[in-house]
């Protein structure tokens, strides 16, 4: 194990090392520089000034609602692109997809157009007496819109992974789809479920642009943590300074929580039967 | 009958139709891609057939014609899996993976557990039930797969080579294991390992290009093979010819007198043992011995013997002999047997 | 060759330790490379431009407020037509980040913020050349959808129960503005949204996601038909003036100055009149 760290070092040609520190300096030192900046006498009032706290507490608590919604909806969304082969499938990937790439205030727009007063289901909603305009839930659908690709893509991966041999295996032992989902298929992906979840967790913590554009912007409401540290920046460079710090430690922490979940034993490997999947001519 | 399956699929060219009785055991061999895994895979329920039906024990197991598709889900089907992996579940324990057969099947937990325990005994691994599949050594896994496969209760059970993917050093002893438990069991074994047909199966069956070539009782195909393929599993050498008048006569030339003689034209099939074909560099004859005359086309060498091959015959002669015959392709030599030597009969 | 010093002085002189100085000497590379990388022919060598009435064919680097965008585009065409070879080019931002980037060392040679407050700044860190002019006045109004849903025609509808109103959090220029507007005509709006920009509270009434929000004339206009303008008497309380004024770093001072006696003229008073802007 020892020698294999060595050989790796020695096999990579010396400039291409530089380069990426070079790239690793790139994305570390700005977030040092910001560290630098913090007015640590100010730190603690400035994190637990009134509309901070409300900020972080609402951040927390859309975020994990937005987290929630990305398993209810993620988990069969993996599920139905990993396990089942459709016409346009790999179009639907991609629309799916789209918000990883899309600029938040993209997606925003995209919302306001669709569940806004004036959008698509926006009036039909406004029947039913469900208004979601400058609600904290626009913050939540927000978020889960941006974050939903994350859930999607770490769980499809895992899943296309695995593979299908498990299932097969217990298809055959007797095992009902909903017990094969349940007790293989489930726990044989849990790893990525629980990395695509803190993703996601972290994909709408910091969430500006969409919220920015369709949820607005009220404390307590749906002014959450990176749109105090926008709206703060105006007044009080210090103060936006100090709650970007706040943001950076979570994403840090969140960051290694996800790569600290490591697959199971014996997720990979060839196939059972050539033809694994359930294919009618 | 305890399984008839007869099945088209028409995209990977395979045709196949065969019975199996209860308690038998069917071994499939053939070449690679010759369709062993897809006889087991429709029967298994993972994949369909474009048309065929196939019943086990009474019940339907597919049933697809141009115009219907009647089609079991595979936990309704009461077969088992065992594959040449033994694919335990990463993250349950030795028990719970023996155990997820019965309780898939709706047993309680406790109860499942208990037919669990007993099956880890019946194949030895009882002191290992609670350690998870990645403490557990390559023969110790497929020897838990085989307490899994049967625990789930099977009317009849699929092996896909069970034993291909363990160490020579294991395969003996799970060998012995399979035998125990395919007695008295109706099941079909994928193989390429002749060993297992004759160990374990009472007929068999071979594939090649999607169909079946030969099929019988294991001693009567591997005694009196039909196809090359079944020659070399069965270590003979086979050579096609026809009856005449005089008795057998093939295509290079070799004729045998036989005592019972066959209608003139009809196909017949001479085995012979490569042990029993001496390598001379003259043309040897007499009473009871026949010959033909051919260029040497390979020599390989085979621990204590050295194989000759020429005019599609394969000859073990002593390495000592090689030398003093200066044996090599291209040198011009004949290849005998005695009649007694050789079995003829019509295909 | 750098158009300035790379760091220019900060606004809280706070004593900061030695370790910021060698994060900076290692940050300062990557922003050299950065931005030599981005706005490559940039910065016409600054003793080219001779004495104080030399020729204004320079390039000058305008850093204009957002509200300003349309007017400044067309203020800067008609300067390069009337200065050939001159060369006008547009930073357009928020206020305050301009005022940050200034501070923090961007190249700029104009400024021309959307509030007094922000052209203070810059004038406290010492980086103004000469004093700033004021060009324009800006007066917030009330915008409501087009079709009107709420049937507002005063502030004070746009404070009753159920109605949605949306205005700029106090941080920002237009929100300072909007709570003077308030306490003036004694009215609390208990606004669904505090945005961090006109903008944004634009895009929220013309959109019909709000039922009002409080902008400034100039965003009523550019709008065109998707909003309808109500004019707040209290609002003649809380008039928002635009200075302007050439940096102290400018690289071209003639032609900066130029640009900035361009805006402050008859030119520029008819471009920013036609756009709703009031005589400053």
């Amino acid at each position: 194990m020892g020698d294999t760290v060595v050989r790796t070092t020695a096999a990579l040609p010396r400039w291409v090392v530089l380069i990426a520190v070079i790239g690793g300096l790139f994305v570390v030192v700005p977030l040092a520089a910001m560290a630098l900046r913090v007015d640590w006498p100010r730190f603690i009032p400035l994190v637990t000034s009134e509309s901070a706290e409300a900020a972080l507490l609402l951040s927390l608590r859309t975020s994990l609602t937005a987290t929630a919604l990305c398993i209810v909806f993620g988990v069969p969304m993996a599920l139905v692109l990993a396990r089942t082969s459709f016409r346009g499938q790999q179009v639907l990937r991609s629309l799916v997809l789209l918000p990883l790439v899309l600029p938040p205030v993209v997606g925003g727009i995209a919302l306001l157009y669709t569940f806004g007063r004036r959008g698509l289901l926006g009036s039909s909603l406004d029947v039913l007496g469900i208004d979601v305009a400058f609600s904290t839930t626009a913050v939540v659908m927000s978020q889960a819109f941006v974050a939903l690709p994350f859930l999607v893509l770490s769980l499809e991966g895992a899943l296309r992974s695995v593979g299908t041999r498990y299932e097969a295996v217990g298809a055959t032992l007797g095992a009902g789809r909903w017990t094969v989902l349940r007790r293989i298929t489930l726990p044989l992906v849990l790893p990525a479920l629980v990395s695509g979840s803190v993703l996601s967790f972290a994909r709408a913590l910091g969430e500006f642009g969409a919220t920015l554009t369709f949820a607005g912007s009220l404390q307590g409401t749906t002014r959450t943590l990176p749109l105090e540290v926008y709206l703060q920046r105006e007044t009080d460079p210090d103060a936006a300074v100090a709650l970007s710090l706040i943001l950076v430690l979570v994403a840090v922490a969140v960051v290694g929580v996800a790569h600290r979940v490591r697959p199971l034993d014996g997720a990979a490997g060839p196939l059972p039967f050539r033809a694994p999947a359930m294919a009618r001519p | 009958m305890s399984l008839t399956f007869r099945a088209l699929l028409p995209e990977r060219s395979f045709d196949v139709a065969f019975d199996l009785a209860p308690g038998e055991t069917l071994a499939v061999l053939g070449p690679n891609g010759a369709g062993k895994s897809t006889l087991l895979t429709l029967v298994a329920g993972l994949l369909a057939p474009a048309e065929g039906r196939a019943e086990l024990d009474g019940k339907v197991l597919f049933d697809v014609t141009a115009r219907r598709s009647v089609l079991t889900e595979p936990r309704h089907r009461g077969v088992s899996l065992l594959a040449q992996e033994a694919l335990l579940f990463p993250h349950l324990t030795a028990l719970e993976n023996v155990a997820f057969g019965p309780r898939s099947r709706g047993q309680h937990r406790a109860a499942a557990r208990s037919t669990a325990r007993d099956w880890l005994d019946r194949v030895g691994m009882g002191e290992l039930a609670s350690r998870r599949p990645s403490q557990l050594s390559g023969g110790q896994a497929q020897r838990v797969a085989v307490a899994r496969a049967l625990a789930a209760d099977p009317s009849l059970l699929l092996l896909d080579e069970p034993l291909a993917a363990l160490d020579v050093t294991v395969a003996p002893a799970l060998r012995t294991l399979l035998r125990d438990v395919l007695a008295d069991r109706s099941a079909i074994i994928v193989t390429h390992d002749p060993l297992d047909a004759f160990l374990l199966a009472d007929r068999v069956l071979i594939l090649e290009d999607g169909r079946i070539v030969e099929a019988g009782a294991t001693a009567h195909v591997l005694t009196r093979p039909v196809t090359p393929f079944g020659a070399r599993l069965a270590g003979l050498n086979l050579v096609e010819g026809q009856a005449t008048p005089a008795g057998f006569r093939a295509a290079n030339g070799l004729e045998v007198p036989l005592a019972e003689h066959a209608p003139v034209g009809a196909r017949l099939a001479l085995t012979v043992r490569p042990a029993d074909v001496a390598v001379s560099r003259r043309a040897e004859s007499g009473q009871g011995f026949s010959s033909v005359g051919a260029e040497i086309d390979d020599v390989e060498h085979r621990g204590d013997h050295v194989r000759v091959h020429a005019a599609g015959l394969a000859a073990d002669v002593a390495p000592a002999a090689v030398v003093a015959l200066g044996m090599a392709p291209g040198v011009p030599v004949f290849l005998g047997f005695r009649h007694e030597d050789a079995t003829v009969y019509p295909v | 060759m750098m158009p300035r010093p790379a760091l220019a002085p900060r606004r809280r002189a706070a004593p900061r330790s030695a370790p910021r100085s060698v994060a900076r000497s290692a940050v300062v590379p990557v922003a050299v490379l950065l931005f030599t990388a981005a706005c490559g022919s940039s910065g016409a060598p600054a003793g080219d431009a001779g004495g104080p009435d030399g020729a204004a064919d320079g390039s000058v680097t305008v850093f204009a407020a957002a509200s300003l965008r349309a007017s400044f585009t067309d203020l800067a065409a008609r300067f390069e037509e009337a200065h050939p070879g001159a060369d006008v080019r547009l930073n357009v931002a928020g206020s305050s980040d301009l005022v940050t980037q200034i501070i923090e060392g961007a190249p700029a040679d104009v400024f021309a913020p959307a509030d007094t407050a922000s052209m203070d700044r810059v004038e406290a860190a010492g980086l103004l050349r000469g004093t700033a002019v004021d060009i324009a006045t800006n007066t917030l109004r009330l915008a409501v959808p087009s079709d009107n849903p709420a049937d507002i025609a005063s502030l004070a509808d746009a404070a009753r129960p159920g109605v949605r109103t949306v205005v700029c959090a106090e941080q920002v220029p237009c929100g300072a503005a909007a709570a003077r507007i308030e306490e003036a005509a004694g009215i609390d709006l208990d606004p669904v949204s505090e945005e961090s920009s006109v903008t944004d509270v634009l895009g929220k009434v013309a959109s019909g996601e709000a039922d009002a929000g409080l902008v400034y004339a100039t965003d009523i206009r550019a709008a065109g038909d998707t909003v309808l303008g109500i004019d707040v008497p209290e609002a003649s309380d809380a008039v928002t003036t635009y200075p302007v004024a050439a940096l102290a770093d400018a690289s071209d001072p003639a032609t900066a100055q130029a640009f900035v006696d361009f805006v402050a003229g008859p030119d520029g008073r008819a471009v920013l009149g036609a756009a709703g802007f009031g005589a400053p």
